[in-house]
């Protein structure tokens, strides 16, 4: 990236996406990462806290995992509704919204890994 | 497990379709009715992924947590009392269970994202390298979920329940 062409510059979105802004990617990139790493963090939380799996706990049949997977759901899309938005004609630094999204979504895989669950919560 | 199963057909085929499309010299130039097909195909992918969820979360998974009444011996109605009733089979609730339950929502948000990107950046993706190896990474992460969840279902849904799993020894005895 030349200093001509900083980490975020605004552009106008063409009809035949030539020159598309990167934009609307990292939006949604960076709000699928955030989305798994919520839906691990709340599936460790349920797991830990007798009253967090009741609070998680919409549908009765489902148990915990209605409202985790459904909170999870809300929050990346909020997320992604927010983010869209802001960078919607704007190229931003795709590189740091690529490693920070990676990271998110290992982080959420290792969170709903069992045994990773349990060493947080010391079991 | 037929929209899970059809879903990770679909993230391969998806999969090596992103990693071909890498090498090609010239962009692919698809008809009217090859984008209206590409569009299906990944429109169809996303469903599929999120009917494999929400039937696995809210038909399948009621009747895997079912409560036996108290005092009923017979637990092989009830697979989530039947499986941590043993020690030997405990692991696949403890381990394959609790994973697979959560891990399965990751392929279908990862998935939303891919077909998104890939539709909106159909023509322009050449000019977004990193977007393209964004896509590629996270549908790579989505297929190995998918994979997860799909192979802990299969095992739970077909395996366990006949055989009791009791010749894969996951883990220590549940508590």
């Amino acid at each position: 990236m030349t200093p001509a062409q900083p980490d975020r510059e605004e552009r106008k979105t063409t009809k035949g996406g030539e020159s598309l802004p990167t934009g609307p990617a990292a939006a949604a990139i960076l709000s699928a990462g955030v989305g798994c790493s919520v839906l691990g963090i709340l599936s460790v939380a349920a797991d830990a806290s007798k009253p967090i799996a009741r609070l998680m706990t919409l549908y009765r049949p489902t148990g915990p995992l209605s409202g985790v997977s459904s909170l999870a759901i809300l929050i990346w899309l909020g997320t992604w509704f927010i983010l869209a938005k802001r960078w919607q004609i704007r190229t931003v630094a795709i590189a740091k919204v690529n490693v920070t999204a990676f990271l998110l979504l290992v982080l959420g895989i290792l969170l709903t890994f069992p045994p990773f669950g349990d060493l947080l919560q010391g079991k | 497990m037929v929209f899970g199963a059809f879903f990770l057909m679909a993230i391969y085929g998806l999969v090596v379709e992103l990693g071909r499309s890498a090498y090609l010299e010239q962009p692919a130039m698809l008809t009217a009715r090859g984008q209206s097909l590409e569009r299906l195909y990944l429109f169809s992918m996303v469903g599929l992924g999120w009917a494999a969820v929400l039937t696995g979360a809210y038909l399948v998974y009621p009747w895997y947590r079912a409560v036996p009444p108290a005092g009923f011996a017979d637990l092989s109605l009830y697979p989530r009392y039947f499986l941590k009733s043993r020690a030997a089979t405990a692991g696949w609730h403890d381990l394959g269970m609790e994973w697979k339950e959560h891990i399965a929502w990751i392929a279908p948000i990862v998935m939303t994202m891919v077909a998104y990107v890939l539709t909106k950046y159909r023509l322009s993706m050449r000019e977004h390298p990193q977007v393209r190896k964004a896509v590629l990474v996270f549908a790579l992460v989505a297929l190995g979920a998918a994979g997860i969840a799909g192979f802990f279902g299969a095992m739970l849904n077909k395996y366990a329940p006949v055989n009791g799993g009791s010749t894969i020894h996951l883990m220590g005895k549940s508590q």
